[in-house]
């Protein structure tokens, strides 16, 4: 605790005063799966317009914590979160939020491509089909198009949109589930390991697309690849066995980390 | 006779079994080589030969006898040439009795010679089986023992029966389905030799009660199966109309709504619909729903028949339930956790996930699994003789009594039948219908199960 | 990677910002929860009415059903001393004039009708059961000794109170000198409603009163029995070969497709395999268990197969290679190690399998197993029931008293598949490995 508050002090110092503002905050989080603690009072602030980097062994708690960020972890019927989450400063568990609305401003992308068994039009318009974001057809193809565009998608797919989504390749599905995501504008993109399953052009590829679309949103991803985390990210955070370990800038995370622990697994020493 | 010669078959075999295991044996302690295999498959080996053989002859000629032995009676019987089948039967059936004993009036001097005939052939007949299975177990058990040897393999020898065996028993299944087409194929052909196939398949009236004796009063009969096959779908689709919704709702709350102990609790008991047998149901739609049906057609001013469509329909329905419940209860649970993950990260409540994304995608699935419960309405025979009608009418008005296939065959058939009439192989004929559609039907259903297994 | 996508702000992207808190949108919400709500609503009425359903059908077969499980019998004294019979010929006796006087000692005088009216209040063959009584124990006829002869159907039905006396006389099938009557010998103490185990020991009878299941109970022994000979090693041969020998082939694709086809042919379609194949060109015996227990045989392969491969596949190959390494060949490593592993699990459905060829009703009716039989078969190849063809010929019978017996035939064909499935779960639970 003591090393982070310094460490977030010292951060605070050196990126001086365009600091940008906290989008989503996490206060002592605790997650127990059943009788086992997965998460051990985690403070975490996630800033606007920043990607965030959670990075850390396998079973560190880092992809445990970006599920409690959109409550996905309420489809989980073992699962019980305590301590406090914020966004823009209103509690996320709180009963008054509705999880429908909270999803819809913070959205996810998961560690396999998942697009739905329809169209690849179909996929994209889901999200403000449900939400009830446009008013007749020309405002949701709009959306779907300027959706895929910012996906960079748009050109790979505009010629077969009614095709299934399930035929894409891998990098082009996965670019299609950040389509979906986007399409409903959400404030917040969570991704949970977007790349483990592709291959490295496809990465390449996504990698990319998240660095534009820092411009207009507030991105947490959860990456096992240090690379990534020092190419895509602009601060990081350092999970071990349930705990936060360490945050920062991902430049100082990467060459001047406070904690040994940090330094042994970013040199490669465990994880 | 039969029984006793199975017993000393199974017997001979046993001490042939004894007699190889002690001659291997001894062939094994007297040997200065290694014996080839163990004594017990010297004794197997020996039990095989002794039993088998003679086993199949026995089946064979039990399944031959009576028929060779009826064809040998009738054909030296004087004048029989000109007789019909069914003339032939009867007088089989009556020479037959004669010889068991019960005479009802005194027999002709022809039926007392056929029945001395029938009589030599029998005691014949026995002797000669008799006589035969001897002969197969004594050489087989002297073959089978004489073989036993130092080096003789009798493990490949035994592995060899087992595995024809084996062959012979996966090819049970491709003879059923060869006997139930070749049967129906061949009583259809006779049926449609009497009654052309245009008039069976595009008939518009089915009164199959005719005159079987020329004393008898009856209908002119008809032969159209068109009413029939419409009362068979209108049935099929009453029970589906209640199967659908319910079982697919069931599966959808069972899978996504309730929790593990309602689930492990509940899924049994819908199970054991499936289990009850239909003839139950059967009972069960006669004694209570059909006049609760009649009645609720009665007080909203339908003129209601007592056996109407809509109970039979409505009962058979619910023993589809559980079928198109556990298939979609497959369907749902193939669906990948990822794509609900997916569905409900974008905001979308539980309904919109099922309705929206887990419906389609599971669709194929459960098609397959409505095609499977379409399939066995068609063929369902118990609830639909009890409780539907026997007159083939067109209407769909679900209060009326309507007739199905399967309802026609059991009639056509209860009781004892010939196999020359037109009306016996109606039956044979519908059979026939039955079976196309349903296999079409399996045949789909199974190919649209196993794309969709595939495709997760 | 630079693609001519324009990533960001493109012209489309210029979308004003979503505003969740509004009213609509929290309208809109409301809404879609009301419709997630419906559709849970849906699903447990579904659940509701199928379980619902089971209940009255359980409910009201044991409602019709549980009074055959007793039948009123009347209690009758007979004094054989002063009784004029031929001892030298039991079987010929006048028994008939036996019973009725010992009948008419216990109520006052009778004109004929009446006589008549009050002989027919008891079953029709009460002097034969007398008579087979005293066969069995000639000593009886040395003094006096007490009978209990059931009662016809009408009076039992009275008996139960199912007979409502305040109907027009004409209208029911008791008349008031036989409601009178059976009053006077209920007051006497001569009626009774014992547990009626004529029901399980006795066999078919167009009387209900005598009617029983034995005959039927048997019928459906031997058919399982035959059904169990053919269909548990010829399924478990089969799916052996299948699985562990067939080459893969065009030819063993067909058997496999056949299989999964068979498992789903319509029942009388069986029916009518049975009555042209084993009836029509073997010529075997109409209504024999036999020919029953063979069509049933063919109608369960299917099921055995397919649990048995299931069973095999389950079997982990470490075992098959473990006793292939230590020098067996591939049949002692079948025969010895896997499918005594997989046994519990084939037996299981088996079991399941009989179960279902227990409650098959339609094929039996094809090959004439609804015939009238009043007495249990001695073997496979005589004319006999099987209990779901007795519930079947029962639940045709006009009289009343065959309602409540197709009932309790029913509970009875129920219980022994509770049974069957009982010890199925039985030996799932007990001995069924998980690997």
């Amino acid at each position: 605790m003591n090393i982070m508050t310094e460490a977030a002090v010292e951060q605070k110092v050196q990126a001086g005063l365009n600091e940008p503002a906290v989008k989503m905050k996490g206060e002592s989080v605790d997650v127990h799966y059943g009788e086992k603690q997965a998460l051990f009072g985690v403070n975490l602030d996630i800033r606007e317009n920043q990607v965030t980097a959670l990075i850390g062994p396998s079973g560190c708690g880092k992809s445990t914590f970006l599920r409690c960020l959109n409550r996905m972890n309420d489809t989980i019927d073992i699962a019980r979160v305590s301590g406090k989450i914020t966004l823009d400063g209103e509690d996320v568990y709180d009963p008054k939020i509705d999880v429908v609305e909270l999803r819809a401003r913070v959205g996810m992308v998961f560690q396999k491509p998942n697009p739905f068994p329809k169209s690849i039009y179909e996929n994209v318009a889901y999200g403000p089909r449900i939400h009830g974001l446009t008013k007749n057809r020309a405002e949701l193809d709009g959306i779907v198009e300027s959706s895929l565009k910012k996906a960079a998608l748009w050109n790979e797919v505009k010629d077969r949109l009614n095709e299934s989504g399930t035929g894409l390749s891998g990098g082009q599905q996965q670019r299609l589930c950040i389509a979906r995501a986007i399409a409903v504008s959400p404030e917040v993109i969570l991704m949970d390991e977007p790349c483990s399953a592709l291959d490295p052009i496809a990465t390449a590829k996504v990698e990319e697309l998240i660095d534009e679309l820092r411009e207009n949103y507030t991105i947490v991803i959860v990456t096992h690849s240090m690379q990534q985390a020092a190419r895509v990210s602009q601060r990081t955070a350092m999970f071990h066995i349930g705990y936060l370990v360490e945050e920062g800038a991902t430049e100082k995370m990467f060459t001047n980390p406070d904690d040994k622990r940090t330094q042994d697994y970013i040199t490669g020493r465990f994880g | 006779m039969a029984g006793y010669l199975f017993g000393f078959m199974a017997l001979a075999a046993f001490v042939a079994a004894f007699l190889g295991a002690a001659r291997g044996r001894s062939k094994r302690f007297a040997a200065t080589e290694k014996t080839h295999s163990r004594p017990i498959y010297h004794g197997l080996n020996a039990a095989i030969w002794t039993g088998v053989p003679a086993f199949v002859f026995l089946l064979l000629w039990l399944l031959f006898q009576n028929s060779v032995i009826d064809m040998l009676v009738i054909g030296s019987y004087p004048g029989a040439d000109s007789l019909s089948g069914s003339e032939k039967n009867l007088l089989i059936s009556e020479i037959r009795q004669v010889a068991a004993g019960s005479v009802f009036r005194e027999p002709t001097p022809e039926i007392t010679a056929a029945v001395a005939h029938l009589k030599s052939l029998q005691a014949l007949s026995s002797w000669a089986m008799l006589a035969v299975v001897a002969a197969l177990v004594a050489v087989g058990a002297f073959l089978g023992i004489r073989a036993i040897q130092t080096r003789y393999p009798a493990r490949h020898s035994v592995e060899r029966s087992v595995t024809w065996f084996m062959m012979f028993s996966s090819l049970v299944a491709i003879l059923t389905t060869a006997g139930i087409v070749l049967s129906l194929v061949y009583e259809a052909l006779q049926f449609f030799a009497r009654v052309p196939a245009t008039e069976f398949l595009f008939g518009l009236r089915w009164e199959p009660q005719i005159a079987i004796r020329a004393d008898q009063v009856a209908g002119q009969g008809a032969f159209g199966m068109i009413p029939v096959l419409f009362g068979t779908f209108a049935v099929s689709a009453l029970a589906m109309a209640v199967a659908i919704p319910t079982g697919i709702l069931s599966a959808i709350y069972l899978t996504e709504y309730a929790n593990e102990r309602f689930r492990a609790v509940v899924k049994p008991l819908l199970e054991i619909l499936a289990g009850i047998p239909t003839i139950v149901y059967g009972f069960f739609a006669v004694l209570t729903v059909a006049p609760l049906v009649r009645s609720l057609g009665l007080s909203i001013g339908i003129d209601s028949a007592p056996n109407s469509a809509l109970a039979a329909g409505g009962v058979m329905g619910i023993m589809l339930i559980p079928f198109i419940s556990s298939l979609s209860d497959d369907a749902f649970a193939a669906v990948p956790r990822a794509i609900r993950e997916g569905s409900f990260a974008l905001g979308a409540t539980k309904g919109e996930t099922i309705r929206k994304v887990l419906l389609p995608a599971a669709l194929p699935g459960i098609v397959g699994g409505v095609l499977l419960a379409l399939s066995r309405a068609v063929g369902e025979t118990m609830i639909v003789v009890m409780a539907a009608g026997l007159i083939a009418k067109m209407t769909l008005n679900p209060f009326e009594s309507v007739t199905t296939v399967t309802v026609q065959i059991v009639t056509l058939l209860i009781g004892d039948s010939e196999f020359d009439n037109p009306k016996t192989l109606a039956a044979f004929a519908l059979g026939l219908v039955l079976f196309i559609i349903t296999l079409g039907l399996n045949l789909i259903a199974l190919r649209t199960v196993r794309k969709y297994r595939e495709k997760y | 990677m630079a693609t001519t996508d324009t990533i960001g702000g493109s012209p489309t992207a210029a979308r004003p910002p979503v505003v969740w808190n509004s009213e609509e949108m929290a309208k809109r919400r409301k809404a879609r929860y009301g419709a997630d709500r419906r559709l849970q609503i849906y699903g447990m009425v579904a659940i509701a009415f199928a379980l619902g359903f089971l209940a009255v059908l359980i409910g009201t077969l044991t409602f019709t059903g549980y009074r055959a499980f007793t039948q009123s019998m009347v209690t009758i004294d007979i004094d054989f001393s002063a009784a004029e019979l031929n001892r030298d010929d039991l079987m010929d006796a006048n028994w008939r004039t036996i019973f009725r006087q010992a009948v008419l000692d216990d109520v006052g005088e009778l004109s004929r009708s009446e006589e008549r009216d009050y002989f027919s209040m008891f079953t029709s063959s009460a002097p034969f059961l007398i008579r087979d009584q005293i066969i069995a124990d000639p000593s009886i006829l040395d003094g006096r000794a007490t009978f209990m002869v059931p009662m016809s159907d009408p009076i039992d039905q009275l008996a139960k109170g199912l007979v409502n006396t305040d109907l027009p006389e004409n209208q029911r099938r008791v008349n008031d000198k036989q409601v009178e009557l059976f009053n006077q010998l209920k007051e006497k103490g001569a009626v009774t409603q014992p547990f009626n185990w004529a029901l399980f020991l006795n066999a078919d009878s167009r009387f209900p009163e005598l009617a029983g299941l034995s005959g039927a109970i048997s019928g459906s022994f031997w058919l399982l029995l035959v059904c169990f000979l053919i269909s548990f090693p010829v399924g478990i041969a089969a799916a052996i070969y299948l699985e562990e020998f067939a080459p893969k082939n065009r030819f063993t694709d067909l058997i496999e497709i056949n299989i999964n086809n068979l498992a789903a042919v319509p029942s009388v379609v069986f029916g009518l395999l049975g009555l042209a194949v084993f009836l029509g060109w073997f010529g075997l015996p109409r209504s024999a268990p036999l020919v029953g227990g063979m069509v049933l045989a063919l109608m369960t392969l299917p099921t055995i197969i397919i649990v048995t491969r299931a069973a095999l596949t389950s079997v982990p190959s470490s075992i098959r290679e473990a006793a292939l390494g230590i020098g067996a060949s591939k049949h002692e490593a079948i025969f010895h190690h896997i499918l005594p592993l997989s046994m519990p699990s084939i037996m299981t459905g088996t079991i399941i399998g009989l179960a279902q060829a227990l409650g098959e009703t339609a094929p039996l009716l094809l090959i004439g197993m609804n015939a009238f039989i009043t007495s249990p078969p001695a073997g496979v190849l005589e004319a006999s029931t099987a209990l779901p063809t007795q519930i079947y010929i029962w639940a045709d019978s006009p009289e009343r008293g065959f309602v409540a017996r197709t009932s309790a035939a029913i509970l009875v064909l129920l219980g022994f598949l509770v049974l069957m499935n009982g010890i199925a779960i039985f030996l799932r639970q007990r001995f069924e490995r998980r690997w």
